[in-house]
């Protein structure tokens, strides 16, 4: 559990204030049971997500990066209580969202939201945009019909769609204009954080750069806190102001965005960005790329010590037996390995 | 799309699934000659006033004339009369019956399929259902409660409660089955999560998100609805367990001129004839009303 006492966030501060931290997670696990067999016996499960700590300050954006299947989306429904957790403490704005249920959880539904990864799948195809964009509304607030249609009216103007869409079904639109409808439903409520599920991996580049604006907009002017979720290391040194780097259900770095790319600490960080592409040449041709060998190991079993001990560069034997411990190595910067010092 | 209205208001739901269906052929055709045989069951009598169980035995087992329009049966009643007549019941029954099996079976379905802790009992009821032998379990239904709904509510009305429950209780389960399945997709879908993470609760999901998203399958059990409680009425009417046999219903109609089939072949044509058009116009205004309510087939 959280230690409460000293932690809780007086209400109205600045929302420059950078040392409040607006979310707090403690150890959150969520592992997958798996059911096999004809009398479905429960013979393992996978672990997504598997002991995570970290805060996010008030107005901050945190990137959340990593390769597909590690967990990141897991991490994203988990810090909104949409999973029955495992285990761990999530407080956010000062309420410990983990142990609410029911009523009092629905409650605090507006102050934190989501965008969803999948543009088509997260809209009902049945419901109009308007619809789909009052839901919130409908569910939190008392508004009349007018005043409802003029707030979805705003929401609309708020991220550029045109106000006559409201009428129209989800799949009479674009993938970027889907993902803006989506962010007007995470919009409806004024929430202070909302988790970005790769708002933008399935969008084309042009439109890619259209909803990114929008999103570093809205969080000026609403003073937004974003867990962005992405695998695009680019995209997350332009939008960051802190990376985490996760790995098979474990972050394993965690830096403040200059830094995490100037030195990387841990070795997966260190090949993730040798990875990327750079445009300036002289950089380019100095650099070595590190490619990683082997898959990733699945989460139902992962290796004994350092998860990423089957695939490290740099493994030594104490990788393969101890399991690293998560270390503050100052400046803001927490990683998970053997090898620094 | 070119619509002027800035805020949209000219387009409303109903109007736009009424735009729909009316561009499916099939469902117009299908809605007239269900209207005009709803028309003639009901107003029909008060037009063609003859007496449906006036007997004339020296024109018995006639054909078509112009006295008989469709030929007399073999105590000399008037068959149009008969068919007519028999359609209100048969109507009444196939559409109520359909409803009542039609919510038992969304509901069980829903539930089942939206709440785990539901699953396993309400599925293994409908399997026991499913595994009744029907036939002995109406004819002990029936004996239990047939003398107490006549004294209640009369003979026929008794016999039409009994016999609509009943066709409705033991035909849930399929639709059932069906609804569960699809809600079981249904809900791994991300917009599903999505107003989780709104806070809409349980009951509103699934009335606003996987309700609408599971009506094409209740659609279709509900067309096969209509035709199977007409038909099972006829079994039961056959078997002497349904309607009295001078009260004519479509099916009655049939098993009783199935005996004078080689002497008047227009005598089981007939009520035949509205038993297959019903079920049939039926099943064409399902299929353009699951059309219709889908917004991704609509202005196609
Ligand atoms: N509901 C579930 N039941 C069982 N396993 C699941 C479930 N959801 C996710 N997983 C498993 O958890 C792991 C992490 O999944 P997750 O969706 O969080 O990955 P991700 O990092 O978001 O990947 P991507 O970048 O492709 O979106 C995967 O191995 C996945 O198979
Ligand atoms: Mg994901």
């Amino acid at each position: 559990m959280l230690p409460v006492g000293g932690t809780q966030i007086p209400e109205g501060r600045g929302i420059l204030d950078d040392n409040a931290p607006l979310v707090k997670v403690e150890n959150l696990k969520m592992y997958f049971p798996i059911y096999r067999g004809i009398l479905s016996r429960r013979v393992g499960e996978v672990k997504a997500v598997d002991g995570l700590s970290f805060d996010i300050m008030e107005g901050e954006t945190l990137g959340l990066v990593g390769e597909s299947g590690c967990g990141k989306s897991t991490v994203g429904r988990a810090l909104l209580h949409l999973y029955d957790l495992t285990n761990g403490a999530i407080e956010v704005n000062g309420h410990d969202i983990s142990t609410l249920e029911g009523e009092e959880l629905r409650e605090l539904r507006p102050e934190m939201q989501m965008i969803f990864q999948d543009t088509q799948a997260s809209l009902n195809p049945r419901m109009t945009v308007g619809s789909i964009i009052a839901e919130p509304l409908d569910e939190h607030t008392k508004l009349s019909k007018t005043d409802k249609r003029a707030k979805v009216g705003e929401l609309m103007d708020a991220v550029g769609l045109a106000r006559h869409f409201a009428d129209r079904y989800p799949h009479e639109f674009s993938g970027g204009q889907r993902q803006r409808i989506g962010i007007a439903r995470a919009l409806a409520l004024n929430p202070k954080f909302i988790v970005c599920d790769e708002p933008i991996a399935a969008l084309d580049v042009s439109i890619q750069a259209q909803v990114v604006n929008l999103l570093e907009d809205l969080q000026e002017q609403l003073g937004l806190t974003y867990l962005f979720i992405s695998h695009d290391l680019s995209m997350i040194r332009h939008l960051a102001t802190r990376v985490a780097v996760m790995y098979l259900g474990k972050i394993v770095e965690l830096s403040p965005r200059d830094a995490l790319y100037e030195a990387p600490l841990h070795p997966y960080t260190e090949a993730l960005l040798s990875a990327v592409p750079r445009p300036d040449t002289a950089q380019a041709a100095t650099r070595n790329r590190i490619i990683l060998k082997g898959d990733v190991p699945s989460p139902s079993n992962p290796p004994k010590g350092c998860n990423f001990c089957t695939r490290c560069p740099k493994v030594q034997d104490i990788c393969r037996s101890l399991e690293p411990v998560w270390r503050d190595f100052g400046d803001g910067r927490f990683a998970a390995c053997h090898l620094i010092d | 799309m070119t619509d002027t209205t800035l805020e949209g208001k000219g387009r409303t739901l109903w109007g736009d699934v009424w735009d729909q269906y009316k561009t499916h052929k099939g469902a117009l055709v299908g809605t007239a000659v269900f209207l005009f045989i709803l028309f003639a069951v009901f107003l029909g009598p008060y037009i063609y006033k003859v007496d449906p169980q006036y007997l004339n035995i020296r024109v018995k087992n006639q054909g078509p004339s112009m006295a008989h329009l469709l030929g007399t049966d073999q105590l000399g009643r008037d068959m149009l009369a008969q068919v007519l007549h028999g359609g209100r019941v048969s109507m009444a029954v196939g559409v109520i019956a359909m409803a009542i099996s039609l919510l038992v079976g969304t509901m069980v379905g829903l539930l089942a399929g939206y709440f785990k802790k539901l699953d396993g009992p309400l599925m293994r009821l409908t399997d026991l259902f499913l595994a009744l032998p029907l036939l002995p379990l109406l004819l002990v239904i029936i004996m239990l409660f047939r003398d107490t709904l006549r004294g209640m509510f009369g003979p026929e009305t008794g016999i039409f409660i009994l016999i609509v429950s009943i066709i409705g209780a033991t035909s849930w389960m399929h639709t059932a089955r069906i609804v569960r399945g699809d809600v079981l997709a249904q809900k791994e879908r991300e917009f599903v999560l999505a107003a989780k993470s709104i806070g809409t609760p349980d009951r509103r999901v699934i009335l606003r998100h996987i309700l609408p998203n599971v009506l094409s399958p209740i659609m279709v059990s509900a067309t096969l609805g209509v035709a199977n409680a007409i038909i099972t009425e006829s079994a039961l009417s056959f078997l002497g367990l349904g309607f009295p046999s001078d009260f004519p219903t479509w099916g009655r109609l049939l098993f009783d001129g199935a005996n004078y089939m080689t002497l008047t072949p227009a005598r089981v044509v007939w009520p035949g004839l509205a038993i297959s058009l019903t079920v049939l116009s039926v099943n064409f205004i399902g299929d353009g009303l699951r059309d219709a309510l889908d917004p991704r087939i609509r202005g196609r």
